[in-house]
């Protein structure tokens, strides 16, 4: 574990907490700068238009260009607002999806924070956004982004439910909430993801299939609900609410928020892979232990985890692209009458499975 | 230089009294399709009132056209609809011909019905185009603009303007079509087919689009004559009533097209989805009008009988023709001067708009916009 080499090596706790939790940052950093410009490019070719191309190749600077734009802008808040709310709540939105970062296992060997709590720490955590996002709302004082602020508390609290039935279904297999423990579960090849069953066998693993299937669809549907994409961008919809909760900020406020939703995006995703798609756990085997060289493996696994993430993030955008938006009613009716309930039977049919 | 904060402002006082929230959409909102503003009450989301202000992009045009020959009134009717400029000029142009008394070419008919099925197109798919966008799909926008851009084109190609052509004058045209015309008319015929299907496949029946259309804002067909609706609004509810087949002007009538009109597939009959379908499926019936137009254009001179002078007898006129949007209505005097002593437009678009409130009652702010883009308006026809 990469904190305790950081005690060893510097022989001052805080301190290695500190560089322990600096390459998250760096990470989310360099994955929001390619992660725009990558939304950009989607976007574009689905939509037969070139995208960004002037700055660098393909426009690979352009996410760069844009974050000095936002550095250089003026920092507005109008005189109705309220000052230190208006202020907090973008660092607030940040910090929590930060701070959900220090349980995700990028790799055997890195984990910000080795957690027995792990998943439940992370779907805790994520608390701190909604706050944020009220807060934001509120402290506007704007019509626009009151109703939005008001729309995504509604949106992000009821879709945590089937996200936290499916976490449980998943945690009565493993019997564990460690998300490192979890990847580690499923280590050898793709079979032994939690989405073919686990690392159990033979009829009960049959049996899982389906169900794990099942489980897999509701919690990246609520995820995608909880990081507020399109079909569920609610919050923000651009055509009826201007954009939500963030229509009075400017600036590098407005780029927190930015930043937060697609840090949002990536840590979904990397729940949703370290719970159903085997973490940094590689399909096929890994090249160091075919070439006798163990320092490979840690790279090799980083690259599996932000590849099976970066996936994910595609098939968002993807979404996002193609689909129409919701509206609140039909949002919450999805998430009470059958994303939950299906959740719940498909908990208590594993469950019983487990058991027997 | 410095800015001091207002102390004076006030801000929410708290007090234990519920009251309504008023909420002003517009005039700057991304989705009103122009500078439209829209008084809503609302109790939480569901709207008890809507009231729609207009008058922001008022040009006097009316008043203005008194002070212009019949000729240079043509200009301003383009910028009334801007997405179907053909079609205003078209109206008018019609209208001073029936003042006037004056047969135009064959030629120049045909030519004008192409021009003006063309204009339908491209504006059915900006209304289609942002309709997806404001229920939250870009992609059928970004699509319906490459197809729409393909018709400027040929605009371009035949008066050299892609907006406001100024193409159709009393008594013929500007000019005569590019030798290249036909063939790149077909073409896009030929193109444009299948792409109906795409955005049938990408928008019209999703899943989430037609819960979102279906039964939203029904419009039952008693009131809508009753607010006066017309166009695709009109057929929505399921009155077959087209000017084009029921008063026939210009060469309508030799040619064969069907009026398809809301069947509530998804949903009532006059919701929204009806309104979006009827547009899907004109665009179909306006390809084939082309395709019959094209087979049968006759050759001739298009500027002969474009009068030196128009001057013509006292008398008033009223001519309607089917505009994109709806029934478009010219009503002129003339006092025998060169100038119009009245011209009065009944634009489709205001007498459209006039059936929000009754529309929104009920739903949701989500649904406002949903009503509002299958109402379809364009703001400069509303205010002229």
């Amino acid at each position: 574990m990469m904190y305790d080499f950081f005690v060893d090596l510097l022989g001052n706790e805080i301190l290695a907490a500190i560089v322990t939790g600096v390459p998250p940052l760096v990470f989310i950093l360099v994955f929001v700068l390619f992660a725009v410009w990558l939304e950009r490019k989607v976007s574009a070719h689905m939509q037969d238009r070139l995208g960004p191309m002037r700055t660098g190749w393909h426009g690979y600077l352009q996410t760069i260009a844009d974050l000095i734009k936002l550095i250089q802008k003026e920092d507005i808040s109008a005189s109705a607002n309220d000052k230190p709310l208006f202020n907090l709540a973008p660092v607030l939105v940040f910090a929590g999806t930060y701070a959900a970062f220090a349980a995700i296992p990028f790799s055997s060997y890195y984990i910000g924070s080795n957690l027995d709590l792990g998943i439940f720490f992370i779907i805790g955590i994520s608390g701190l956004v909604v706050a944020g996002i009220l807060m934001a709302g509120w402290s506007s004082n704007n019509k626009y982004s009151m109703l939005g602020a008001m729309r995504s508390a509604a949106q992000i609290i009821s879709y945590e439910i089937p996200t936290i039935i499916v976490v449980l279904t998943v945690v009565m297999i493993t019997r564990t909430l460690n998300l490192h423990t979890l990847s580690e579960m499923q280590t050898g090849y793709f079979w032994n993801w939690m989405i073919f069953g686990g690392p159990t066998a033979g009829l009960e693993k049959f049996l899982l299939i389906p169900l794990m299937f099942i489980g897999f669809l509701i919690i990246y549907t609520s995820m995608l609900a909880e990081v507020n994409r399109t079909p569920f961008d609610i919050p923000e919809a651009e055509s009826e609410l201007v954009s939500g909760y963030h229509t009075e900020y400017s600036g590098m406020k407005f780029a927190m928020f930015f930043l937060a939703e697609y840090a949002n995006m990536f840590a979904v995703s990397a729940i949703v892979s370290a719970l159903f798609l085997g973490g940094y756990q590689s399909p096929i085997g890994y090249l160091g232990n075919l070439f006798d060289a163990p320092w490979l493996i840690p790279v090799e696994q980083f690259f599996w985890f932000t590849a099976k993430g970066t996936f994910f993030v595609f098939v968002q955008m993807w979404l996002r692209w193609t689909l129409p938006r919701l509206r609140v009613d039909q949002l919450m009716a999805l998430c009470w009458k059958y994303l939950i309930p299906i959740a719940f039977i498909n908990l208590i049919i594993v469950g019983l499975i487990t058991v027997l | 230089m410095s800015f001091e904060t207002k102390k004076n402002i006030t801000v929410y006082k708290p007090a234990v009294k519920t009251e309504e929230m008023i909420l002003n959409m517009g005039p700057q909102h991304p989705s009103t399709h122009g500078v439209l503003r829209l008084e809503l009450q609302l109790e939480g989301e569901i709207i008890t009132k809507v009231i729609p202000h207009i008058g922001y992009l008022h040009r006097c045009f009316e008043k203005h056209a008194e002070a212009m020959t019949y000729p240079q009134v043509i200009p301003y009717t383009d910028r009334m609809d801007y997405l179907a400029s053909m079609g205003n000029e078209f109206g008018y142009a019609v209208a001073v011909e029936k003042l006037l008394n004056i047969q135009v070419p064959e030629r120049v008919e045909y030519i004008r019905v192409i021009m003006a099925e063309l204009q339908r197109i491209a504006s059915h798919l900006v209304a289609l185009g942002t309709y997806g966008a404001d229920i939250g799909a870009m992609t059928p926008f970004l699509f319906c603009f490459r197809d729409r851009e393909k018709i400027l084109s040929l605009f371009e190609m035949t008066c050299g303007a892609r907006l406001l052509y100024n193409y159709i004058w009393v008594g013929g045209l500007s000019h005569d079509l590019h030798p290249d015309f036909v063939r790149q008319t077909r073409d896009f015929v030929t193109y444009f087919k299948p792409k109906i299907k795409e955005l049938n496949d990408l928008l019209t029946y999703n899943k989430i689009f037609i819960d979102r259309t279906s039964n939203v804002g029904i419009l039952p067909l008693d009131t809508a004559i009753n607010f006066g609706i017309s166009g695709p609004m009109l057929r929505g509810s399921g009155l077959k009533w087209d000017l084009r087949k029921d008063d026939p002007y210009s060469v309508y009538h030799k040619f064969d097209f069907d009026i398809p009109v809301g069947e509530g597939k998804v949903g009532t009959v006059g919701d929204c989805w009806d309104r979006y379908y009827v547009r899907v499926l004109e665009m179909g019936e306006s390809l084939k009008i082309i395709e019959q137009a094209l087979d049968q254009l006759p050759e001739g001179d298009v500027s002969s009988a474009i009068p030196k002078r128009i001057k013509p007898p006292v008398g008033q006129v009223y001519t309607r023709v089917e505009n994109p949007r709806g029934e478009l209505g010219y009503f002129i005097i003339s006092d025998g001067s060169v100038n119009p002593f009245r011209v009065k437009v009944r634009a489709p678009s205001f007498v459209n708009l006039g059936v929000m409130d009754v529309l929104c009652r009920g739903h949701m702010v989500a649904d406002i916009i949903a009503i509002l883009g299958s109402v379809d308006i364009v703001l400069g026809e509303v205010d002229r």
